[in-house]
């Protein structure tokens, strides 16, 4: 029986030291190990990426990873990105109802923060290709896109608004017949045929 | 005696984007999946699965792996034989179905690649994984069965042998004369469509913990269906109902793929039973992918009839329906649903359709977000494009010379159903106004004229569907084994807040922001001051859950019934509390005044603090303030709308983007503007995926080719363009908040839209059909295999 590694790790601010299997993943050290069950797993091939974190400032999928490979290493979770969900790209998820299920949330979040920290400014087509390593099966990602603009905005951005987040406002939908604004926007550059 | 908030200042909660009350827990991971539930000394399962899409079993050994560290036990179907049972099918559709057994673990026989034949129970999911190897088991193989087509020939080799045959069902339906119809035709057109197997593919693997709790058992699952699996485990497992609970935590999406009774739900239970330990599994994808129902997988044969001046005649539609090796909870009542929804919002004189279920060597089909209707509304939108292109009329006004016009409405088409209301010009105007479709068609002509190697496509879908599942009489009369009302418990706390119990669980849906919308509305309370209870048998002991876009027709209206009595009897109680008589008390935003003197007034609150104290009751009137209420409609509700898609096709690679769509559907009433444009967003994504990216493709042995995410293409943010949505109102008229279900719609009708606008910009060609998902390969071979057809290269 070989020598069974030791990881040591920051983890959303708490210190921890634990005796790991070299092939465990750090998604299952996380959720197993530590109980830390805000990060999801969606799949096994790292394609959906669910289970994204943040290892050293960086997003990476927490299944592609093993727990010893985060030695030495600070890691934040969607449940330590900021107290009370009070992150811009949290308020914004809410605001512009990008969110369905919830289960590509905690990843979706992760990505879109480190997709800012990169490009504080970017474009929508820039937002569509910077997530395209995050799924989600609920949304047609419309509203995600139109969120992370709105964090981007919120922290600070100096593009102008593309996608107007709608407003909390009372709709005529108390008039049978009466419409509704259009939540119609330019339209986008389309499938890239992956 | 206290006034509640001044009426003047009251917002209607109806109509408001309000944020979602789900959000905060999702959005900081604070969320209860099924998975992240560990009871203390739970095991875990891991189940070894089928290699062959069909073989008999000679021997099953699972001493190997009880060997290995960590394992608690192991079982064999054979092991689990006597207890086991068989999986339900809950919609026999014909008296004389082929309907076979069903074992959650394989016992004689494989029938499909993944299905399960022994189970490991061990400490962590790592050693039940590791020990899987360690089961031996001894196949012999027989024949796949992949093909309908092939399954349905003479001589061809037998899914279920004992069964003598491959067909698992006819249903036939015909309304009118179809032989006068089609014969007296000027123009009798006949398309084979071919609808794809896709993978619902949830973000959420599917999870169940189940736990033996004091005489019983509670059983979590991410499930849509926690009030209709408990019924149906009692059944399977023999386990008295009364001692079976059933939670459905958080869920994480289903579109259909969670309304089912597995294998692994069944053998969880009894797991917990025979180790008398709580036991959890969950899926991996690929196992998800390999095991998990399947959607569509249809061979439409469709023949339509018209004059030239373009009134249909007749419509004819043969379907060839995959059921898989298995009928599960509802396999063959998913082409039956879309049965009455070939004709679309058309007049017409005469339909016929017939249905045959066939059994392959591969996962069972069954719901998939839409089920039965987008396979429908695909097979008429498709043909009515052929049909215009065939009388060389604009597919916008064949389809105008044929729709149900507004004033009609309540209309009776040849499907047999009642449409209550809409209004297809409005839907189809401010469709047209949005996308720009004369510009569109004129550019169109330009790059035609011009020979651009990207020739710019229109595409479209006028649909409606049918929702608001169901009405109990009739599912009744098409041998569904259950009714489709919807159920709801109000309850007024003594301090004023309010608990809601729906019977109809969300699973992303945001039940518990629009049902505090409704109940703020209805009782004059503060929104904030309604809490949403639902997925747990033990908390809402009646419902029939979540698919077929019935949460907010069916359970909303339940919940606005169960407001009334609260309020009924709120009055009753207030009356006596203002020493007045009841018929002189109204009820305005929350409070309780006597007619034409507004002072003195009791809030709805403060009355439910008496009813709690119960101190000066009148008589007749029972302590507490809180009532039970069910619904059951008497139609289907018929959202309905026009999409209108516009491609560009790349005609030297075969490559498709969209370039813009948009959107414009009825759903009735609004509760929460966000919450349905977020529904029509996802379901557009799903419906324009059919049509693009996704197939689940099997080998000649049967083996599942595209089994991980790597394979099987879901689109991305990069994938799908920006959407341009509008709404129509017209409202529905069979419950009181006017509205029609919108979980479907953008699934149902974007399909057509995308394929329509593919062959449209290829039509100049000699392109008549692009099979699904038009990838660049399929594009680029419809391109040569018509430059083929006439004669030369391109």
């Amino acid at each position: 029986m070989g020598r069974v590694p030791r990881v040591h790790t920051t983890i959303d601010g708490v210190v921890y030291q634990d005796e790991v299997e070299p092939r465990l993943l750090l998604i299952h050290y996380l959720r197993d190990r530590l109980g830390k069950v805000g990060t999801p797993i969606g799949c096994d091939t790292s394609n959906c990426g669910a289970c994204t974190v943040h290892v050293d400032g960086l997003s990476v999928k927490s299944c592609s990873m093993l727990a010893v490979q985060a030695d030495g290493c600070a890691i934040t979770t969607i449940e330590g990105l900021a107290p009370d969900g009070g992150h811009p790209v949290q308020r914004a998820f809410a605001d512009c109802h990008a969110l369905q299920c919830g289960y590509c949330t905690p990843g979706m979040v992760m990505a879109a923060v480190d997709l800012l920290r990169e490009n504080p400014d970017p474009s929508e087509a820039e937002i569509r290709e910077g997530l395209e390593g995050n799924l989600c099966r609920c949304t047609g990602y419309v509203n995600i896109v139109r969120a992370v603009r709105a964090a981007a905005e919120e922290m600070g951005a100096p593009g102008a608004r593309i996608h107007p987040a709608p407003e909390a406002a009372v709709l005529p939908g108390g008039v049978p017949g009466a419409e509704s604004a259009a939540h119609a926007s330019a339209p986008a550059g389309g499938g890239t045929g992956r | 005696m206290t006034a509640t908030p001044d009426a003047a200042e009251r917002v209607p909660e109806i109509g408001r984007a309000r944020r979602r009350k789900e959000d905060a827990r999702l959005l900081t991971g604070r969320t209860r999946w099924t998975d992240n539930l560990d009871p203390a000394g739970v095991l875990h399962v891991a189940f070894v699965r089928s290699p062959l899409a069909h073989g008999a079993i000679r021997s099953v050994d699972v001493s190997g792996a009880l060997a290995r560290p960590g394992v608690v036990a192991a079982f064999s179907g054979a092991d689990l034989a006597a207890e086991q049972g068989s999986l339900p099918c809950a919609w026999p559709v014909t008296a004389d179905i082929v309907l076979p057994d069903h074992p959650p673990m394989a016992v004689e026989e494989v029938r499909y690649v993944g299905e399960a034949v022994a189970c490991v129970v061990a400490r962590d999911r790592y050693a039940a994984a590791d020990a899987l190897e360690a089961v031996e088991v001894d196949y012999e193989p027989l024949p796949a069965v992949v093909d309908m087509a092939a399954a349905l020939a003479e001589g061809a080799p037998l899914v279920h042998a004992d069964k003598g045959t491959n067909r698992s069902f006819v249903w036939p339906f015909e309304s009118g004369d179809i032989a006068a119809a089609v014969d007296g035709a000027e123009v009798v057109l006949r398309r084979r469509y071919r609808q794809q197997r896709l993978i619902p593919a949830a973000m959420e693997p599917r999870a169940v913990v189940c736990a033996p709790e004091g005489e019983g058992f509670t059983l979590w699952s991410s499930t849509q269906v926690p009030h209709i699996l408990r019924v149906m485990l009692a059944m399977v497992t023999g386990i008295p109902e009364h001692l079976i609970r059933v939670v459905a935590p958080d869920v994480g999406g289903g579109f259909g793929s969670k309304l089912q009774v597995t294998a692994e739900e069944v053998l969880a239970l009894l797991l917990a039973r025979r180790l008398d330990r709580p036991v959890k599994w969950t899926e991996s994808r690929t196992e998800g992918f390999q095991t998990t129902h399947h959607g569509r997988d249809q061979v439409q044969d469709v023949t339509i009839a018209a004059d030239r001046d373009g009134r249909l005649r007749g419509l004819k539609v043969d379907l060839l329906a995959d059921m898989g090796a298995y009928l599960m909870l509802i396999t063959p009542g998913i082409p039956i649903l879309g049965a009455f929804m070939f004709p679309g919002i058309y007049k017409m004189d005469a339909y016929a359709f017939s249905c045959t279920g066939v059994f392959t060597t591969k996962v069972p089909t069954d719901a998939y977000r839409g089920a039965g209707r987008p396979e429908a509304t695909f097979a008429i939108e498709r043909i009515m494009d052929e049909l215009a292109a065939e009388l060389g009329m604009d597919p916008l006004e064949l389809r105008r010379r044929n729709w149900i016009r507004h004033e009609e409405f309540p209309y009776t088409g040849v499907g047999g159903l009642t449409y209550d209301s809409g209004d297809y010009e409005r839907a189809t105007a401010r469709a047209v106004e949005l996308f720009g479709y004369e510009e569109l068609r004129a550019e169109q002509a330009r790059r035609r004229e011009a020979g651009d190697p990207v020739q710019l496509g229109i595409g479209i879908s006028t649909y409606t569907e049918m929702c608001g599942l169901a009405p109990s009489r009739v599912l009744g009369e098409l041998s569904y084994a259950a009714g489709g009302w919807e159920h709801a418990s109000v309850r007024m706390l003594p301090t004023g807040k309010v608990e809601v119990v729906t019977g109809s669980t969300p699973h992303g849906q945001g039940h518990a922001t629009a049902w505090s919308q409704i109940v703020a509305d209805r009782l004059g309370v503060p929104f904030e001051d309604v809490r949403v209870l639902s997925g747990d048998t033990q908390v809402g002991p009646r419902g029939m859950d979540t698919y077929g876009s019935r949460s907010l027709v069916v359970g909303g209206t339940a919940v606005v019934r169960a407001c009334e009595r609260v309020v009924d009897k709120a009055r009753r109680l207030a009356a006596h509390l203002l020493e007045a008589d009841v018929g002189d008390v109204e009820f305005t935003d929350g409070a309780f005044a006597v007619r034409g003197t507004p002072e003195p007034s009791v809030g709805i609150q403060a009355v439910a603090l008496a009813a709690f104290a119960a101190h000066d009751l009148p008589e007749g009137v029972e302590p507490s303030l809180d009532s039970d209420a069910a619904f059951d409609p008497d139609n289907f509700s018929f959202p309905h709308g026009t999409h209108l898609c516009a491609v560009e096709v790349d005609t030297e690679t075969g490559r498709v983007s969209v370039r813009s769509y948009v959107a414009v559907d009825d759903v009735g009433k609004v509760v929460n503007p966000l919450i349905v444009e977020g529904q029509v967003h996802g379901g557009l994504a799903q419906g324009i995926a059919q049509a693009l990216y996704e197939e689940a493709v099997h080998d000649a042995e049967g083996n599942l080719l595209t089994s991980t995410m790597a394979d099987y293409l879901l689109p991305s943010s990069a994938d799908l363009p920006d959407f341009v949505t509008d709404r129509t109102e017209t409202p529905a008229t069979g419950n009181p908040l006017g509205a029609k279900g919108v979980g479907e719609a953008g699934t149902i009708a974007s399909t057509p839209a995308v394929v329509n606008a593919v062959v449209d910009a290829l039509r100049p060609y000699g392109v008549a059909d692009v099979e699904m998902p038009c990838k660049p390969e399929r594009v680029w071979r419809a391109l040569w295999d018509a430059a083929a057809r006439n004669g030369g290269a391109r």
